[in-house]
């Protein structure tokens, strides 16, 4: 498993584990031996059906409290939508959990056993979470074929990418996805000659390519037609049973579209969650009302 | 991935399977391939057989000349490879070319033996200084394939503890761009020390000979000429080998947008430290190939006008282009010599007039002309 070169030399000491360990973990003696935390190395432990937790997590800049004590945890496999008032740290959030930004508190947890704080942004990336800017941003001078194939799960080491080559089957996965968000014609086009809703798809098709355990798409519907739109919310959806996903919106219509009746949205205000429900249970609150939503 | 999602458009044409790009284009590998044969055949002629009053013979100046541009193109296709691939502007490159110039410089003193001014197994300016012994880095030298690996070994380790630590502080664009020049500036100043042990500010000249054969004497330069060729030609090659595998990819995405391909599991470091360090590998062979045919290495080579002089003639030629380059290399030292010899005291002009002109009228450099319309 390619995610595995992250643990190798990554500051991780739970992620290490001999062939012995592990069958006795395999042998469902885990929570009886006291080996709760430890699984192969990687492989993101997902049995207590969470995938990311964020536990009191507090950033700020030079006074500026930008995240205040923030928590939340995201099933595996949900589809979790973060909506709040501009400021309201969700840039900030998605910054923490990728790496960009350390935070002076707090805990960030992939699954039960990875500590996202301990490892740097390629490395995170590598355990399996994907990110998608709120401005798209693909390898302009590049084509199409090129910014797929750089996102596509593979060995990312500068010493193995001398010798690289396209294999068939990667080759095939490159040209689904390019089939999936409608970019076919374009592929030996550069990137930079993309209108900019092709541009997002494109960037979605990263994604795909880089086949993540968790996504965070960062307000994603920005600048796009409705058809577009639409067919984003499509492609979305298609992902939803592949992988977790934490979307931020300000479309409200978007937001509705994706969390449906049952999906949980969380409202973000000030650097904390202020609410967690269903679109309509978080509409009722005050809080929501008062910061947000408006009276 | 399951597919069971329509997807949006029937696309128009298959798709080719690009396994790898080709290292050189047909049409290039030939076009290459012809090059370095005629100069393999025709300079040995031209140099040792044809009579020097022949219209056709190719004089020991204009092998001198063309050679130390060879070595300037060498250089400039080093510095492509990181300014033009990575988007490390390095005016620093200078450091790395006299190293490699000073690790041949201290093999061609020592074979000097006893024929210097002092007669001496010293070499002279040690003799001068009144040192008694060889300094402890000096032992050694006379092999040449030692001095070989000194030649690689010095500049390469050089580059890589600067670039670790550099790259590994995500120091970038113009801040690396100014520690690079201090680099160089301060070798400079050390280097123009005698107490050094490198000659001082006359740094090393007279030599005699290299392997055995004197230095001087015309097949020897023939010999120095062919190797110089083919060490450009070898460079060129091994930045096309680098450029078009997934690593040159991965190096232009460093270049247009590094945090972004971080977020899609590139540790730029590596990359950025394996082209850091082939590219100042490259400047230190051409830099040992130039001190034979000049005959003099000495710490002006250095002074940080040298090293921007390198960014000229990427910029002129065209970065990004590996080819682009050793075209700028050949045209900006080409005009100054011819220029500086009808009426120097306007070359500087000229050069910023060059400098000026070029990035405005063609702004992808002279490469640019032979490219057909393409965005890369």
């Amino acid at each position: 498993m390619e995610s595995q070169a992250c643990f190798k030399n990554g500051g991780l000491g739970e992620g290490y584990m001999s062939a012995e360990l592990e069958s006795i973990n395999n042998a469902d003696f885990g929570d009886a031996t006291g080996l709760a935390h430890v699984k192969a190395p990687g492989e993101v432990d997902v049995r207590h059906g969470i995938i990311l937790y964020v536990e009191d997590v507090s950033v700020s800049f030079e006074g500026f409290k930008a995240l205040n004590k923030l928590s939340l945890a995201i099933q595996d496999g949900e589809l979790r939508c973060v909506i709040g008032p501009n400021g309201a740290g969700k840039t900030t959030m998605m910054d923490v959990i990728t790496g960009k930004t350390k935070p002076d508190s707090g805990q960030v947890f992939l699954g039960q056993t990875i500590n996202l704080l301990h490892l740097d942004e390629p490395r995170i990336a590598r355990c399996g979470v994907g990110r998608k800017f709120q401005k798209p941003t693909v390898f302009e001078r590049h084509m199409v074929w090129e910014n797929l194939d750089l996102a596509r799960q593979s060995d990312k080491r500068w010493f193995r990418s001398l010798t690289a080559r396209i294999t068939e089957e990667a080759w095939a996965k490159i040209q689904e996805t390019l089939h999936l968000v409608g970019l076919s014609d374009f592929a030996y086009k550069a990137a930079g000659e993309l209108s900019h809703g092709q541009k997002q798809f494109l960037e979605i098709g990263m994604l795909l390519m880089q086949h993540p355990r968790l996504l965070l798409l960062d307000e994603p519907a920005a600048g796009m037609s409705d058809r577009e739109t639409e067919r984003l919310a499509e492609l979305l959806d298609h992902l939803r049973g592949l992988c977790s996903m934490m979307v931020v919106e300000h479309d409200m219509a978007f937001v509705a579209a994706m969390s449906g009746v049952n999906g949980i949205v969380t409202v973000m205000a000030e650097g904390t969650v202020i609410a967690e429900g269903t679109l309509e249970q978080v509409k009722q609150s005050e809080r929501v009302i008062d910061s947000y939503l408006g009276r | 991935m399951k597919t069971d999602l329509e997807p949006a458009a029937k696309p128009s044409r298959r798709l080719l399977l690009p396994y790898r790009s080709t290292v050189l284009s047909p049409t290039s590998a030939l076009i290459f391939a012809l090059l370095m044969a005629f100069v393999a055949i025709y300079v040995p002629i031209a140099a040792l057989v044809v009579p020097p009053t022949s219209p056709l013979h190719f004089s020991a100046y204009a092998m001198t000349l063309i050679g130390k541009i060879m070595c300037y193109a060498m250089a400039a296709v080093a510095l492509d490879l990181v300014w033009g691939y990575c988007g490390i502007l390095s005016l620093g490159h200078g450091l790395f070319f006299a190293l490699g110039g000073y690790m041949m410089g201290m093999y061609l003193m020592r074979s000097i033996g006893l024929d210097g001014v002092y007669h001496s197994p010293l070499p002279d300016f040690m003799v001068f200084l009144d040192w008694k012994a060889l300094p402890w880095y000096w032992q050694g030298t006379e092999h040449f394939l030692y001095a070989l690996f000194l030649v690689i070994a010095v500049p390469g380790v050089l580059a890589w503890v600067f670039g670790f630590f550099a790259f590994r502080s995500r120091v970038k664009g113009v801040y690396l761009s100014i520690i690079t020049q201090a680099l160089t500036f301060a070798a400079m100043l050390f280097f123009y020390r005698n107490e050094t042990g490198f000659g001082g500010n006359n740094g090393f000249t007279d030599f005699k000979r290299i392997l055995g054969f004197p230095i001087a004497a015309s097949e020897t330069r023939v010999g120095l000429f062919l190797l110089t060729a083919f060490a450009l030609a070898g460079s060129f090659l091994a930045g096309r080998f680098i450029v078009t595998s997934k690593f040159g990819r991965v190096a232009k995405a460093i270049r247009d947008s590094e945090s972004r391909l971080t977020f899609l599991g590139y540790s730029p470091l590596g990359y950025k430290l394996f082209a850091w360090t082939v590219s100042a590998i490259i400047c230190a062979i051409a830099g040992a190939l130039y001190v034979p045919q000049v005959g003099i290495i000495n710490p002006s080579e250095m002074s940080p006008g040298n090293s921007i002089e390198m960014a000229i003639w990427v910029a002129i030629g065209g970065r990004g282009t590996l080819f682009g380059p050793i075209l700028g290399a050949f045209v900006v030292n080409g005009a100054k010599t011819y220029l500086t010899a009808w009426f120097s005291e306007y070359w500087l002009l000229l050069l910023g007039a060059i400098f000026v002109l070029v990035p405005l009228l063609l702004p992808r450099g002279i490469a640019g002309l032979f490219q057909k319309r393409r965005t890369r």
